[in-house]
C-alpha cells in the first residue's frame, strides 16, 4: 500500500475571533458575561441545538465524573480525576472539531466529556476505570488517542499525527489537551517548536485550572501566560475564558480553521479552575486557600451556559431533568457493561507485540500451567 | 553480490525500502542535507524529497513522539538518533510510549518505527557518543532490539526492521561504519529478525556477541586456533529481542563452554541474560564455568583510556583459553 502524499489544500478561514489580534493583547476571550445572563462578546454561528447538545455534554461529563470517584470510593473503580469545574474547556473544544477528520488526543481528565466522538469514548473509560485492557482501545475508526498518563507525552504525538495528515493532504487537525503542570514538560517545549517549523495543523488545548496537585500556576511558571509562550515558536498563543463554552468553541474554531488553510498551531489556553482534588488520591484542603476556590463557585461554567440558554428559551428544568436522565442512562449502561466485562487472566501478554516472542509464549503456557494447577482456573 | 561496507549497506537498504513503500518516511537530526553525519542517508534527500526526507529540529524526544502519532496516522517512520547516547533524551517516549503503542492501545495501533541509532567505542568521540546501551531497552517490552554485525546483516536485518510491525531499536557499530566489509546480496534480501548466525563455527567453546564484538570475537577464534590449538564456534546474536535461545543453547550442549562479549558495563548487561539462559537451559553441558568480557562498571571513558574499556581481541583470547583449562 502506498499513501499518497499530496499537499495541504486551500480553505478559507471561518469568520470568529481573531487570533492574531488575541494574541498580541493578551486579553482573556469571552463571550459570555460571568453569570451567563448575557453576552460580552458576539457568540459562535452556532444552530441552537448544537449549542444544547454542548450543555447536555457537559451536564453527562460532570455525573459521569462524580459517578467514577464514588465508585473508586466503593472499591469498584480505580483512582480517578475529576473533571468538575472544566467542563467547558474541553466541551467546548471538542464541539468545534470535526469527528470524521480531527484527533483527540486527552490527558487523563477528559475522556468523560468526548461523547461528540460516541458513546465507545466513555464505554472504554469505564474499563479503563476498572483496569481492564481494553479500557485503552478506542476502536476504529473513532479518532481519539488512549488516556495519556506521563504528562505531556501526547503532545509530540499530535504532532506527529498532524504532520501525517499534512502529508497526506486529509482535512484534520490534532487536538491534544494537556494541563498547566504540563506546559512545564520538555515534550511540550519540543513538539510546540517542531510544529511551528512544520506549520503542523495541531491545537495544542493548554487547559490552565490552576493548579498542578499542590502546585499553582505560580509555582510552575513565571511567563506572563500560558498562552504568552507561544510567542517563541513563531505561532499564536490565545488566551480564553475557559468557563465559558462559546468562547472555547469560537477560539477552537478559529485554531482549525487556521490550521486547515496551512496557517500552523494555535496555543489555547484555557483559563479554568480545578473544583475538586487532583484526583481520588489526593485532598486539596491541605493545599488550595479555601477563599480562593469559593471565588471560582460562582463562576461555574454548567450554570453558566445553562443560564444562557435559559434565557434564550432553549432550556429549562424539564429540560435539566431530561439531560441527568439520559446522563444517568448513560452512565449506568456503560459501567454496567464495563462491570460485566470479564478478562483472560494472562492477558497482559496480548498486544505487547504484533507476535509474541517466543519467550514470551513460553512464559504464558508456564503461567497457564500454574493457573491451573494452583486455582483451577485456565485461560 | 557486492563487496560494501556497512554503512553503504544501510544507505543502499534505506533507498530500496523507500522507493519500495511510499509510507516510508526518513528524519533526524541532519539527515536531509548532510545525508547523516556518518552519510548513512546520503542521497534520499535528491532522490526522495524534502517531504519524506526530513531535518529535524535538535529534540530526541520529539523525534521518537512524533514517529508515534505518524505510526498511528499509517506511515512507516524510520528516525535516526545521531548517537544512541543522547536517546536517553528521549527515553521516555521510547520506553514509556513507542514501546507501548500497540499495548497501551490493546492492539489498534500498529507501531511500524524502525529507529536507526550508531553507538559504541573506539573512535576518539566525546563523551556520551560511545554508550552501550542495548540492554537497557531490552527492558522495554515491546521494543525488538537488533545489531548487525556485518554489512549484509545490516541490509537484510534493516529491510526486515522496516516491514516489522513492532518498533525496532536498528543500533549500528560506529566503528563498523566503514571497518566492517563483506558481500552484501543484490536487491530483494530479508534476514529475519530472531535468528542467531554462526560465524565461525568451532567445537571447543562457543563466543557469543553481538554487534561490533562479533569481528572482536571472530578475530580471537582465529588466534586461538592458530596460537592454541582452540576450536572456537562464534555466534552472533543479531537480535537481542527476540532472542534465539534454541541457537545458544544447541551450541552451548554441543561445545560445554561459552563466553559472552559485550561492550557495556558488565553488572546487568546483556551478557548476564545470554549466561542465566545458558545456566537455566544447558546447565548439565557445561563443562566450565560461563565467563563475560565486557566493559567495566564505570560511565564510557574519554579517548585516552577507552582502548582498555572496550572488550578486544586479547581480553577475548584470556578468557576463552581461561574457561578451556588452557595453561596460561
Amino acid at each position: 500500500m502506498t499513501v499518497n502524499l499530496r499537499p495541504v489544500p486551500d480553505e478559507t478561514p471561518a469568520p470568529g475571533p481573531s487570533l492574531d489580534e488575541l494574541n498580541a493583547t493578551g486579553e482573556l476571550y469571552r463571550v459570555l458575561s460571568e453569570d451567563g445572563t448575557g453576552t460580552v462578546g458576539a457568540p459562535p454561528a452556532l444552530p441552537d441545538a448544537e449549542v444544547v447538545a454542548m450543555l447536555d455534554e457537559m451536564v453527562k461529563a460532570r455525573a459521569a465524573s462524580d459517578r467514577l470517584f464514588a465508585l473508586q470510593r466503593q472499591g469498584r473503580g480505580g483512582t480517578h480525576a475529576p473533571i468538575h469545574g472544566q467542563e467547558a474547556a474541553v466541551v467546548g473544544a471538542v464541539a468545534a472539531l470535526d469527528p470524521a477528520w480531527d484527533w483527540v488526543l486527552p490527558q487523563y481528565r477528559e475522556p468523560v466529556a468526548l461523547g461528540r466522538y460516541g458513546p465507545e469514548i466513555f464505554e472504554r473509560f469505564c474499563l479503563y476505570q476498572r483496569g481492564h485492557p481494553e479500557g485503552g482501545h478506542i476502536p476504529a475508526p473513532i479518532r481519539v488517542f488512549p488516556v495519556q498518563i506521563s504528562l505531556a507525552a501526547q503532545v509530540p504525538h499530535a504532532l506527529g499525527l498532524a504532520w501525517a495528515m499534512q502529508l497526506k493532504g486529509d482535512p484534520g487537525v490534532a487536538c491534544v489537551f494537556f494541563g498547566d503542570g504540563a506546559s512545564s514538560e520538555g515534550d511540550f517545549y519540543e513538539a510546540a517548536n517542531f510544529a511551528g517549523v512544520l506549520k503542523a495543523p495541531v491545537v495544542f488545548c493548554c487547559v490552565n485550572n490552576g493548579w498542578a496537585i499542590s502546585t499553582p500556576l505560580s509555582q510552575q511558571t513565571a511567563a506572563e501566560s500560558l498562552a504568552a509562550k507561544a510567542r517563541a515558536f513563531g505561532f499564536p498563543g490565545v488566551r480564553v475564558d475557559g468557563n465559558d463554552a462559546l468562547a472555547v468553541y469560537a477560539v477552537t474554531a478559529a485554531a482549525r480553521a487556521r490550521a486547515l488553510a496551512g496557517g500552523g498551531p494555535t496555543l489555547i489556553e484555557a483559563v479554568t479552575y480545578r473544583m475538586g482534588p487532583h484526583t481520588t488520591a489526593d485532598d486539596p484542603k491541605r493545599y488550595v486557600p479555601a477563599e480562593e476556590r469559593a471565588a471560582w463557585e460562582g463562576r461555574d461554567p454548567i450554570a453558566r451556559l445553562r443560564a444562557y440558554l435559559e434565557g434564550r428559551g432553549l432550556w429549562d428544568g424539564a429540560r435539566q431533568a431530561a439531560a441527568d436522565a439520559a446522563a444517568t442512562a448513560t452512565i449506568d449502561a456503560a459501567w454496567d457493561k464495563a462491570e460485566a466485562a470479564t478478562v483472560d487472566p494472562t492477558a497482559f501478554f496480548d498486544h505487547v507485540y504484533a507476535t509474541p516472542t517466543p519467550r514470551m509464549e513460553r512464559q504464558r503456557a508456564e503461567l497457564n500451567e500454574r493457573l491451573t494447577e494452583v486455582d483451577g482456573t485456565e485461560a | 553480490m557486492a563487496v560494501m561496507t556497512m554503512v553503504e549497506a544501510i544507505n543502499q537498504t534505506l533507498h530500496e525500502e523507500m522507493a519500495r513503500d511510499g509510507r516510508v518516511l526518513v528524519f533526524g537530526q541532519d539527515v536531509a542535507r548532510n545525508g547523516g553525519v556518518f552519510r548513512a542517508t546520503e542521497g534520499l534527500l535528491n532522490t526522495f524529497g524534502d517531504r519524506r526526507v526530513v531535518d529535524t529540529p535538535l529534540a530526541e524526544g520529539v523525534i521518537i513522539g512524533t514517529a508515534v502519532g505518524l505510526a498511528a496516522e499509517g506511515l512507516v517512520p524510520v528516525p535516526e538518533i545521531q548517537f544512541l547516547g543522547f536517546a536517553w533524551q528521549a527515553f521516555h517516549q521510547l520506553a514509556g510510549q513507542l514501546a507501548r503503542l500497540r499495548y497501551r492501545s490493546h492492539g489498534r495501533f500498529d507501531a511500524p518505527v524502525t529507529v536507526r541509532a550508531p553507538f559504541g567505542g573506539g573512535v576518539r568521540t566525546p563523551e556520551l557518543h560511545s554508550e552501550a546501551l542495548e540492554a537497557q531497552f531490552v527492558q522495554c517490552p515491546g521494543l525488538k532490539v537488533v545489531l548487525p554485525g556485518s554489512a549484509a546483516d545490516a541490509k537484510g536485518l534493516l529491510a526486515s526492521a522496516i516491514r516489522d510491525p513492532d518498533p525496532v531499536m536498528f543500533l549500528e557499530p560506529l566503528k563498523g561504519y566503514r571497518l566492517i566489509k563483506d558481500d552484501v546480496p543484490e536487491g530483494e534480501y530479508l534476514v529475519p529478525l530472531g535468528q542467531a548466525r554462526v560465524v565461525r563455527p568451532g567445537d571447543d567453546v562457543t563466543v557469543i556477541a553481538w554487534s561490533a564484538q562479533v569481528e572482536v570475537a571472530r578475530k580471537a577464534a582465529d588466534v586461538l586456533a592458530i596460537e592454541h590449538g582452540l576450536s572456537a564456534e562464534v555466534l552472533d546474536l543479531r537480535s537481542l529481542v527476540p532472542l534465539d535461545i534454541e541457537a545458544i543453547v544447541s551450541s552451548v550442549e554441543r561445545t560445554g563452554r561459552a563466553v559472552v562479549i559485550q561492550e557495556a558495563p558488565l553488572s546487568a548487561g546483556f551478557a548476564s541474560e545470554v549466561v542465566a539462559t545458558i545456566c537455566e537451559e544447558a546447565f548439565y553441558s557445561l563443562e566450565a564455568p560461563v565467563a563475560r568480557v565486557s566493559g567495566y562498571d564505570v560511565p564510557y571513558p574519554v579517548g585516552m583510556l577507552e582502548d582498555r574499556y572496550v572488550p578486544d581481541v586479547d581480553r577475548v583470547v584470556a578468557a576463552v583459553r581461561r574457561v578451556c583449562d588452557d595453561a596460561q
